[in-house]
């Protein structure tokens, strides 16, 4: 009985690299139009994880399913095709092109293969969402940093996912850009999106995720809603080490 | 059998080519193209020395070390620096130094050709030598060990030397090397440099029992490259059997199949190794 | 379409048509000379066309063009068939070969494809030489039609017309759009859906198809086909140099390459035949450190500039 409810299924995923495992053996189920967040300390494998999902790596081990359909050992451009989008830890926008053509990049070669006008008009109005509207024709090597990131999310929305991958998406803003932020994702849930983001943002994983991910050395050390897992004794000691 | 020794001989003073250019392109990451002409002016140093002055080869081969040495350093310092210093990813750079390259091979193979246009060869320890019953040149012979003494050398100040050890390590990453303490851009010169010098040295010694001319570099290069790709590049080891598996085919093909397809089945072999084994029988797969 | 799109096609087709009227005032010595620059202006721009926005050098045009003339010359003289039906055939297969040839390079980046298709390029070269003196037993292959000069100049002319519509319809299709974000950052064009492979396969393709029509095409000009001629690594080189001369960030930037070197070439073929290897590296080298982005990039550039100091 496939459930319709489950949309991303993680089963058994390892990585190495040479001799290094970045990730261990993972599994972890996302609910439809759930935000799922994944923490950990530096070097445990988060992105990595992303990696794996957005198909930017190949796995050595396990299955990644979307919808009951393994999308583990497809291409990038595949996957995305199937409903995954993702923002980048350093942010990725397109330098030589305009904003419109950077949003516009996002729709044009996944499921919906929109073109022209038609683009151009959807673009428009992702780009008023994300809050760029009227800096349609500059060049993006032209913003700022917050917003150039809020640039990458209006390509990853262009696509119309069914999931979105923010990785660190919150990194490096200012108290106020932050709420921006949060508030924008938050916005995003209404529009029946499933997300998952890796943070180190303590603020935005309790204001924003319905359940939490722990991961240290490539393994899971801990699962469930954000209290529970930010005061397990287990994952205190991963983060801030064990007591004197 | 006296295909196997003949290929093993071949392949050992090709192993020497290989070297040099696994020093320019593993440490200095630049593709030089212009391998091959520095061994045609090895050889043509050898060959316009012997004709003069009848003095041995091998002897000549120490006098033009040196001076590629120095006209290597002074290529990568003055040509190929600035390259380095303004390409923004290691892809441009390659762009770039494959056309600058390429440059300064055809503008060597010109100069060369106004000077010398024909083939030149000249006799040099043609006589019989006999192992295992089989004769073969005493030439191939000198070479083939001048190659293996010239390899352990290198081989030995890399992995028994400091410098050696600095070599190696900017060789598997430049970052890194520069975050301990290494003179990165001096080392990527010297290794530059270190690898002219020992490509020339090859070129001398190929001229004892082969006959070249000016244009003949290109060949050579992609001889060179052939190896250095199919060992693994920066891989030592690597470009050793590779250049023995190369020398045997050659060998093998001249002999049994025609001359005149050597190249071709250098070629294939190169084109086979691309398709299905590109990080080389030593090179660890990219994940 | 735009104003600015019907703008570039009236200028096409007036350049072009402009290029069409010039058998009516050259004589024979410039006829020539005219040729020799509508072939490399096809070469060229059809180069361009695949390595402009991937920053791949393909030095694979001898391989296809030497393909193109190669059929030719032995479908005419060994098989007796018309020239028509084997420049059809030779497109057909320089066309099959690129399209594999684009296929196995794929996975292949930078120095390594520059060298591959080298290499691929010197083995076609020396097998093709090998089994013409070993089994075909001729030498050389006649190509005798009743096509003159000015003919295979107006062909040309034609070719070029279908390779600049191509460039300009590209630049505003779907696989243009997405040739500029590979450009930008292949990462990011795999994960907004674009199969980098396929785009890149299909432009290499093409490249290769107009690369082997026009070595068919020009094959009647040399009556006399051989293959190290045909096949000559220096054609490959040469190409290369005009289309980064002239600059590959627009269409018609490589023309402006294609120009004044075919005529530094005549010049110096004509007086110093001795250095025109040396001419080539030369210009390697200038391009490398004066000419990065072409002469129409430095253009552009200064042109930027100025406006910006105006301010």
């Amino acid at each position: 009985m496939v459930d319709t409810n489950l949309v991303l299924a993680v089963q058994n995923v390892t990585k190495r690299f040479g001799g290094l495992i970045a990730v261990n053996n993972l599994s972890f189920d996302v609910s439809r139009n759930e935000v799922m967040g994944i923490i950990g300390p530096n070097g445990s494998g988060k992105t990595t994880m992303m990696n794996l999902i957005s198909g930017a790596l190949a796995l050595n081990e396990g299955t990644i399913s979307l919808n009951g359909r393994y999308i583990s050992r497809l291409p990038a451009h595949e996957i995305n095709r199937r409903g995954i989008a993702r923002t980048f830890q350093l942010v990725r926008v397109l330098p030589s092109l305009s904003l419109l053509e950077n949003a516009m990049a996002g729709m044009v070669f996944g499921h919906q293969r929109l073109w022209g006008e038609q683009a151009r008009h959807e673009a428009s109005k992702l780009l008023e969402r994300v809050g760029l509207g009227g800096q349609q024709n500059v060049p993006a090597t032209a913003l700022t940093y917050i917003d150039q990131k809020r640039l990458e999310l209006a390509r990853a929305l262009a696509a119309k996912p069914e999931v979105l991958l923010l990785d660190e998406w919150l990194a490096g803003l200012n108290p106020t850009e932050l709420q921006q932020g949060i508030d924008l994702i938050h916005s995003l849930r209404e529009d029946g999106i499933t997300i998952i983001l890796v943070e180190h943002v303590m603020d935005a994983i309790r204001s924003l995720c319905d359940r939490c991910l722990v991961m240290a050395a490539g393994a899971k050390i801990a699962e469930g809603r954000p209290q529970e897992v930010l005061s397990d004794p287990e994952v205190i000691k991963v983060y801030l080490g064990e007591d004197i | 059998m006296d295909i196997l020794i003949t290929g093993l001989l071949l392949g050992g003073t090709y192993a020497l080519i290989a070297f040099g250019l696994n020093l320019q392109y593993g440490v200095a990451r630049i593709m030089n193209l212009a391998n091959g002409e520095m061994i045609v002016l090895g050889a043509l140093a050898a060959f316009w020395i012997f004709i003069a002055d009848a003095i041995s080869p091998i002897l000549t081969m120490l006098i033009v070390a040196p001076l590629s040495f120095f006209g290597n350093w002074l290529i990568y310092r003055f040509l190929l620096r600035p390259l380095v210093r303004r390409a923004k990813n290691q892809g441009q750079l390659e762009v770039d130094s494959i056309l600058a390259t390429f440059g300064m091979a055809f503008a060597l193979v010109g100069v060369m050709v106004s000077i010398h246009g024909e083939y030149f060869t000249y006799s040099y320890l043609a006589e019989p030598f006999e192992i295992l019953g089989e004769t073969f040149a005493l030439n191939r012979i000198v070479a083939f060990c001048f190659a293996v003494l010239i390899g352990a050398a290198l081989w030995l100040w890399l992995y028994f030397t400091r410098a050696g050890m600095a070599v190696r390590a900017v060789s598997v990453s430049t970052e890194a090397s520069g975050l301990v303490g290494i003179n990165v851009p001096q080392l990527s010169a010297i290794a530059f440099a270190l690898g002219g010098a020992v490509t020339t040295m090859g070129g001398t010694l190929i001229s004892t029992f082969i006959t070249l001319d000016a244009s003949v570099g290109v060949v050579f290069t992609m001889k060179a490259l052939i190896i250095i790709i199919m060992g693994g590049v920066g891989d030592i080891r690597g470009a050793i059997v590779a250049a023995l598996i190369l020398g045997l085919v050659e060998t093998a093909v001249a002999r049994l199949i025609d001359p005149g397809l050597t190249l071709a089945a250098a070629y294939a072999i190169f084109v086979l190794i691309l398709l299905f084994r590109p990080q080389g029988l030593f090179g660890r797969k990219p994940s | 379409m735009t104003s600015a799109d019907v703008k570039q096609l009236v200028w096409g087709a007036i350049l072009l048509a402009l290029a069409a009227c010039v058998p009516l005032v050259a004589n024979g010595y410039w006829m020539s000379i005219a040729l020799t620059i509508a072939m490399f202006t096809v070469l060229s721009t059809s180069w361009a066309l695949f390595s402009g926005p991937t920053h791949y050098i393909s030095l694979a045009t001898a391989a296809f063009f030497g393909v193109g003339g190669f059929l030719v010359g032995t479908g005419m003289s060994d098989y007796n068939v018309d020239y028509w039906t084997m420049v059809v055939i030779a497109s057909l297969a320089g066309t099959v070969l690129a399209f594999l040839v684009g296929l196995a390079t794929l996975r292949l980046s930078g120095v390594y494809f520059v060298i591959f298709t080298l290499g691929l390029a010197e083995m076609i070269r020396t097998l093709v030489s090998w089994i013409q003196n070993n089994f075909t037993g001729s030498r050389g292959l006649y190509v005798l039609t009743d096509l003159g000069e000015v003919d295979i100049y107006l062909h040309l002319v034609l070719v070029a017309a279908f390779v600049y519509l191509a460039g300009w319809w590209i630049a505003r299709s779907r696989l243009g759009f997405a040739m500029r974000i590979i450009g930008n950052d292949e990462t990011v064009a795999r994960h907004v859906g674009i199969n980098t492979a396929f785009s890149k396969v299909i432009l290499f393709t093409f490249s290769g198809f107009v690369a082997s029509l026009v070595g068919a095409l020009i094959a009647p000009r040399y009556t006399y086909i051989e293959p190290n001629g045909v096949f000559s690594p220096e054609l490959s080189f040469i190409v290369v140099i005009m289309a980064l001369l002239g600059g590959t960030g627009r269409l018609w930037g490589p023309i402006v390459g294609v120009i004044p070197f075919a005529l530094l070439q005549e010049y110096i073929n004509a007086n110093y035949s001795n250095y025109s290897t040396l001419v080539l590296g030369i210009a390697f080298l200038v391009i490398v450190y004066f000419l990065p982005q072409g002469v129409l990039g430095r253009l552009e550039q200064l042109w930027a500039k100025r406006r910006q100091s105006t301010w």
